[in-house]
């Protein structure tokens, strides 16, 4: 190294005559402005990364804050007994319900006296798929029969669309789903204070809804269908994954064999989803006779594909201790044992957790796997009744239901999508702050 | 270090104890099948979680192929009993069936679905096509002159005065769709008959199957037809960004985005849910769904389900699905009492 550069310099003493240090000469010119260059490049990469995410940030609030509220009807109403046995004779419940209030939707509007002229299908125009809600409120409350009750009901999604600003006046006159005139009383009623905007609490909590119910649609059931599916990929994952890495990286012999198993698990890595998703079919579902949309067997899939992820990443990580904290260990008289699970281990803690998050985070966001398995579709098991069936019962994940929504034919659902990417995103970032905060807890020096 | 192996411990116990709960039955009917008629079993399925005491059913898509591949599996409860398909089960899948176990099918046709095609909305003026229209702007081979050539045009005002003169850009769906098989069949092959180009290709010593493979070629030069894999929303993006470009639809899909499009008539016909179900608008099949009859009785809610679909208030002129965009079955009562009875086919 030495002799290099003195022979260098001797050189370029013979070629250049003398230069002064505080005069840059062409050459040290030339450096610099090669410096320079690179320095400007990588600003400019940082630069085009930024304004990426900043768009990619701002398409996905602007598109998906209207999914988080919802315009709503507000009307006090009262239903009979009469109505409400009749009502629960019939075979499509929740249509005679739906047909009493448009009812007594037109009588309070008529005692009040609107100017807009309305006929009832107007009224049925306006609002959303509300029957199921007021059945479920009548049947659990009994009670509240025959008095008045003011409810809270969701419009129709044009409506909502209308005053979202998704939908003109001028985008409805070839819809059979919504007319001209019934944005005239919608207006009206909006001036009214029958028609008013309201936070979309179903959208957090609620569960898929028919293609014909865009308000009643919700993401909560999928949240649920994907912290189980993360319950199995990390109870299975991380300890599999550690004991392989730990066992590869600190006890196995180096031979043929070992070095053919970390080939392949670089290999196992680099499979693309779908063939994960595949094998789940068959082996989970068709073998070992485990239950169909269940995030049971989600995780199981989302497992194998994790652990390549999480091996590579927490060998990184013991490789990237240093020996001398093992030589130390041993030196003083620490098993091999002793010397990884009480010095090793603990030291490399962050990097495990970091590569286990990382893990996570795509197997969260994989829809791919999961096409085979039942979970992408109309899934609207709604919530599990406790944390064991939480595992075995039909539902989705938060990936499979966007992709879902994205594909339905009402635009509001497409808003709805963007708003489980909100959803989503939020949920990586829970995950991610946990890791960052157990890896500082963890992190030790040395 | 200790809290860490009581989380290992804990966590591998949990693990067993899943395992051990997975033994119990499925209580919930299990769909996959056509992305066609997913939508609509969407809305059945939601409102008989609602008005029953069973489960909301899971329905998933994947295509009517792919659906009824799974369906005829086996027998069991880990395959799915009821498969969707927006066209009829082949001879050849029956067989399959029968070999791994399936043989009482039952066969519910559940209404019809019409296929239309439809611009942007602000774009050139799409608004009268004929088969033979469509046939000559992206058919492989037509006929020019009395003779059969590979396809010349790259405008519609080329070979029909009365359309725009923009260059052609049609969407299709792809063959892996239900819709391909309806659209080559009602409109491809009846354009190719109606143009001529199947006469002069029989005449030309071509075997009437040849000729009528020939007319269901599609051309593949600079991106004038463009087979779409995806579903609607896919075609619809493609429009959006295309004003000359014409997509193939289903009619719900189209009445949902009216705002963004545009439908041509067909022979003159506005595609509507009255002239499909009366037979005037030429483009439509009709949607099923099959029933593992041994499954009846074996998972809850499965016989409820299919009569609960076929029902007036559900399948019938006025229930949800007609409103939704399905051309409701005028012989629905016999579609009815053949569920209630399990009569397979």
């Amino acid at each position: 190294m030495t002799d290099a550069t003195a022979v260098t310099g001797a050189s370029a003493e013979a070629r250049r005559p003398f230069v002064s240090l505080l005069a840059q000469d062409d050459h040290t010119k030339r450096r610099n402005a090669a410096e320079a260059r690179f320095k400007a490049y990588g600003l400019g990469a940082v630069i085009i990364g930024l304004f990426f995410l900043v768009v990619l940030f701002v398409s996905i609030i602007a598109n998906g804050l209207p999914a988080f509220t919802r315009m709503v009807v507000q009307l006090d109403f009262t239903l009979t007994q009469e109505q409400f046995d009749d009502a629960e004779s019939k075979l499509l419940k929740t249509g005679a319900y739906q047909a009493y209030f448009v009812e007594g939707f037109d009588k309070a509007l008529s005692e009040r006296g609107v100017e807009v002229e309305y006929d009832a299908a107007a009224l049925d125009r306006l609002i959303g798929k509300v029957g199921s809600i007021m059945r479920d409120f009548y049947l659990a409350n009994p009670d509240k029969l025959g008095e008045e009750v003011v409810f809270d009901l969701p419009t129709s999604s044009r409506v909502d669309g209308y005053f979202n600003g998704r939908l003109k006046r001028e985008d409805v006159s070839d819809s059979r789903f919504l007319q001209v005139t019934d944005l005239d009383l919608a207006d009206e009623l909006h001036e009214a204070g029958i028609i008013k905007s309201d936070f979309n609490w179903t959208f957090i909590t609620g569960t898929d809804s028919g293609v014909d119910n865009p308000g009643g649609a919700g993401i909560g059931a999928s949240v649920i269908g994907s912290f189980f599916m993360m319950v199995v990929v990390l109870v299975l994952s991380l300890p599999i994954g550690v004991a392989a890495s730990i066992y590869l990286e600190e006890f196995a012999p180096k031979n043929w064999f070992t070095d053919l198993i970390e080939v392949n698990i670089s290999n196992l890595a680099a499979v693309p989803s779908i063939v994960f998703g595949i094998l789940g079919l068959a082996v989970f579902i068709q073998f070992a006779g485990l239950p169909q949309s269940a995030p049971l067997v989600g995780g199981l899939v989302l497992t194998l594909m994790t652990l390549p992820t999480i091996i590579i990443s927490t060998r990184a990580s013991l490789k990237a201790v240093p020996p001398s904290i093992r030589d130390a260990a041993l030196g003083v008289g620490a098993s091999k044992m002793q010397s990884v699970f009480h010095h090793v281990l603990p030291l490399a803690m962050p990097g495990i957790l970091t590569g286990t998050i990382i893990g996570l985070a795509q197997a969260l966001g994989e829809t791919a796997p999961l096409l085979l398995i039942g979970m992408v579709g109309f899934v609207a098991r709604g919530y599990p009744d406790n944390f064991l069936t939480g595992f075995t019962e039909a539902n989705s994940a938060m990936p499979a239901q966007i992709y879902t929504w994205a594909a339905r034919a009402d635009a509001s659902f497409y808003e709805k999508a963007w708003g489980g990417i909100i959803v989503l995103l939020l949920f990586l970032m829970t995950m991610n702050i946990i890791a960052i905060i157990l890896r500082r807890r963890f992190e030790r020096r040395w | 270090m200790k809290t860490l192996k009581i989380a290992l411990v804990a966590a591998l116990g949990a693990t067993a104890l899943t395992s051990a709960a997975v033994a119990q039955s499925r209580d919930n009917v299990q769909i996959a099948g056509s992305s066609t008629v997913l939508p609509y079993a969407s809305i059945v399925a939601e409102l008989f979680g609602e008005n029953t005491d069973f489960p909301t059913p899971v329905v998933e898509s994947g295509g009517s192929s792919a659906g009824l591949k799974r369906f005829c599996e086996g027998v069991g409860e880990n395959t799915i009993d009821i498969a969707n398909a927006s066209r009829a089960i082949r001879e050849k899948e029956v067989t399959a069936c029968a070999e791994a176990g399936v043989t009482d099918i039952i066969e519910v046709r559940i209404g019809y679905d019409g296929i239309v095609f439809a611009s942007q909305k602000d774009g050139p003026a799409f608004t009268a096509f004929e088969p033979a229209d469509i046939f000559n702007a992206i058919g492989a081979k037509v006929l020019v002159n009395g003779e059969v050539v590979d396809n010349p045009y790259n405008n519609w005002a080329e070979f029909n005065s009365d359309l725009p003169d923009v260059g052609i850009a049609m969407f299709i769906p792809g063959t892996k769709h239900g819709t391909r098989e309806v659209f080559e069949e009602k409109v491809l092959l009846i354009g190719c008959e109606a143009t001529g180009a199947f006469e002069a290709m029989v005449a030309a010593g071509m075997s009437e199957d040849d000729a009528e493979d020939a007319c269901l070629d599609v051309r593949t030069d600079g991106g004038k037809s463009v087979d779409i894999d995806g579903d609607y929303t896919e075609t619809l993006a493609r429009i959006d960004a295309n004003p000359n470009g014409i997509g193939v639809f289903g009619l719900a899909f189209y009445e949902n985005n009216t705002d963004k499009l545009k439908v041509a008539t067909m022979s003159d016909i506005q595609p509507s849910t009255e002239t499909i179900a009366s037979g005037e608008y030429p483009v439509s099949r009709p949607l099923f769904f099959y029933i593992k009859k041994a499954h009846i009785g074996v998972i809850p809610g499965l016989k409820e389900y299919a009569q609960f679909f076929v029902s007036d208030e559900i399948a019938g002129p006025s229930g949800p699905l007609a409103n939704y965009g399905l051309v409701s079955d005028p012989e629905l009562a016999k579609t009815q009492e053949m569920v209630a009875g399990e009569q397979a086919m």
